[in-house]
């Protein structure tokens, strides 16, 4: 196997509070490999999108790494000084947030956003700049791309905006793309085109992705891996077929379980009893341990590790000792 | 644009009418105007006469007409109390209440937009913490104690600057004289414009914060971080601009008012501006100077109001995009 473009090892972030900390992200090890689109998926709250924020160095303050390391090829990345970790955003990984009504800065033209990102990252010109920078809007499929650029952020469409926003991300050609949530704030008909923009830019460019959504669609549509979190902890990553077909987590299957289908007739859809835990309530030993319905006595005591298994990775004790 | 123009100007002009209209009502309610100008030996004939003569016994509408005419023509009338043109004796004084006005105007802007910007990007530093502290005192103080401590410390005991007047001025025209070219006339500025702009300083300085703090908040500030923009251009160029588009309004709200209340500093002060004058004026209940003085505010805060819209629009692109899309 390739090297991977990124590895996350035993990430651990934390929140302090007036006497506890707590603990948003608790151990999450995965990779990403050059040109992959891997999903991250789970409930609101259950850690995707702070680690796609502690990836590219932007925690919000109180939040921040307590331990585990974060490697971009032979770097390490999340001990870097201010100013290192600035010239690497963009240039190396990018993000791309939800809603792209708010990701564009209201009083600049779309021309000056990205002419400015894109020099920022590349010695070009400002007439160069401005050349690729057509060259980038055309790509993500914006109509008279020459003559739009002058435009400002409100005389685009919700979509179109979005389309501004990937090619911004794309501007210092980086790696590897952050996208939280990219298509949330869209209507559905634009969801799919704005998907497709991404998966075909990502594919020329060779950049890989991590796409976070709690969309099961998409994730089917764009991914090649997809990983599960649950309470700021990965409960499964593997293959998007495998683990859509055949899910091994208890959590995932009842995920997997609650997604209505059009082809089967299912007269109520199953659910997952209770909720995610509050950050400062999780159970001692597998986080979905109360709500699980496969639970065994090691389950409320030790903690599983990711475990491997033919199909991929799963952090649950039912599969302990199953050797791939 | 030429639309919008329009509109705010006639707006300008409806609103200047109904302060006319107030400022001629003095005349009709403050008191008979004859009884003010005539001596008490005068007889019941002589005020029949003076009232006919001034056109008091005309309908109220031609000598609102007539009022509204002169005015426009600059004529007031003549001061009960200085027996001179209104008009000439404002000419005389508006130039020092401007140059206070437009000293402490600068100063409450520049400082207040600039420590306002730094208390934002350095929100937990110790300065930033002692800064804000202290701007409490500006907003609290009320602005004639403000005055009279600052002429305690500056005159009275460390005798560095003056407490009263102007200091030398400059002729520069027939009205216009200037205390700003020389050394007395800058030194005895700079009490007065501190007491007077140190309200719309931090008034301002906590604008800017809480806006600046705010923008920086947004999602495009935070884009513009991932993707690598530098941190000064990210403070200086994508969020001061979003910051200053609600302060402008405030800014020229308070600097209307700088002009209008400049009242209070001018007493603490005996600066010879307006504002000293209207005091006295209300004192002798000076009519014709008053309703000037009430005029002339009024298209002080007119003014500045429409150059507020015309920068708003020139600032903000959103703006003059959903004007062009009305004026279709």
């Amino acid at each position: 196997m390739t090297q991977a473009l990124l590895s996350v090892r035993d990430l651990v972030v934390e929140f302090p509070k007036r006497k506890t900390r707590l603990t948003a992200l608790d151990k999450v090890s995965f990779d990403i490999h050059p040109g992959e689109i891997l999903g991250m998926v789970g409930e609101s709250g259950a850690g995707k999108s702070l680690t796609g924020a502690a990836i590219i160095g932007l925690l919000e303050p109180p939040g921040h790494i307590a331990s585990g390391e974060i490697w971009l090829k032979d770097q390490r990345i999340d001990q870097l000084p201010y100013d290192q970790m600035r010239r690497l955003r963009g240039k190396r990984i990018a993000m791309i947030f939800q809603d792209p009504l708010t990701s564009l800065n209201p009083i600049l033209t779309i021309a000056n956003q990205l002419i400015e990102t894109i020099q920022t990252h590349l010695p070009l010109n400002d007439k160069e700049a401005r050349a690729r920078a057509i060259q980038l809007l055309d790509e993500v499929g914006i109509p008279a791309a020459s003559k739009r650029i002058d435009d400002y952020p409100h005389q685009f469409s919700g979509g179109m905006r979005q389309r501004v926003v990937i090619a911004l991300a794309l501007a210092g050609e980086p790696e590897l793309i952050i996208a939280d949530e990219p298509t949330t704030a869209l209507d559905v008909s634009v969801q799919a085109q704005i998907i497709d923009v991404l998966k075909r830019m990502c594919h020329v460019h060779k950049t890989a992705v991590m796409l976070v959504t709690h969309d099961m669609g998409v994730i089917a549509e764009a991914c090649d891996r997809v990983a599960v979190m649950y309470a700021g902890r990965i409960a499964e990553i593997g293959e998007v077929r495998q683990i859509v077909k055949q899910p091994q987590h208890p959590y995932t299957q009842g995920l997997m379980g609650s997604i209505p289908s059009i082809t089967e007739r299912v007269e109520r859809l199953t659910q997952i009893p209770g909720s995610m835990p509050r950050l400062d309530a999780i159970p001692t030993g597998c986080a979905f341990n109360p709500r699980c319905t496969q639970k065994i006595d090691r389950c409320t005591e030790d903690r599983p590790d990711l475990i491997a298994t033919d199909q991929g990775q799963v952090s649950c004790w039912l599969y302990e000792g199953d050797k791939p | 644009m030429i639309a919008m123009l329009i509109r705010r100007l006639i707006q300008a002009v409806l609103v200047m009418l109904v302060v006319a209209f107030i400022s001629f009502s003095l005349f009709q309610f403050v008191g008979d105007p004859i009884n003010n100008m005539v001596g008490q030996e005068a007889s019941q004939q002589d005020r029949a006469e003076l009232r006919e003569r001034l056109g008091l016994n005309d309908p109220i509408p031609i000598q609102f007409f007539r009022f509204v005419g002169n005015a426009v023509k600059g004529e007031f009338g003549i001061s009960y109390r200085m027996a001179r043109p209104v008009s000439e004796v404002i000419a005389e004084r508006l130039p020092a209440t401007l140059e206070l006005a437009l000293i402490s105007g600068v100063l409450a802007i520049s400082l207040g937009i600039g420590l306002g910007v730094y208390t934002a990007l350095r929100r937990d530093g110790w300065l930033s913490h002692f800064i804000m502290s202290s701007s409490l005192i500006g907003v609290s103080l009320p602005t004639f104690l403000i005055g009279i401590l600052l002429i305690y410390l500056f005159s009275v005991e460390l005798q560095w600057l003056p407490s009263f007047g102007r200091g030398e001025t400059v002729q520069i025209t027939e009205n216009w004289s200037t205390g700003l070219l020389t050394v007395s006339g800058w030194k005895s500025l700079i009490l007065p414009a501190i007491t007077l702009g140190l309200f719309q300083l931090t008034l301002l300085m906590r604008l800017v914060r809480a806006e600046m703090l705010e923008v920086l908040r947004t999602d495009y500030i935070k884009f513009a971080r991932a993707r690598g923009i530098k941190q000064r251009s990210i403070h200086f160029h994508h969020a001061l601009k979003n910051t200053l588009l609600p302060v402008i309004t405030i800014a020229g709200l308070q600097l209307g008012s700088i002009i209008a209340f400049a009242i209070i500093t001018e007493t603490v002060f005996q600066w010879p501006g307006v504002g000293l004058l209207f005091i006295n004026a209300i004192r002798f209940v000076d009519i014709p100077f008053m309703s000037a003085y009430l005029l002339l505010i009024a298209l002080v805060f007119v003014v500045i109001n429409l150059i507020v819209d015309l920068l708003y629009f020139a600032v903000d692109p959103r703006l003059r995009a959903t004007k062009r899309s009305a004026g279709r």
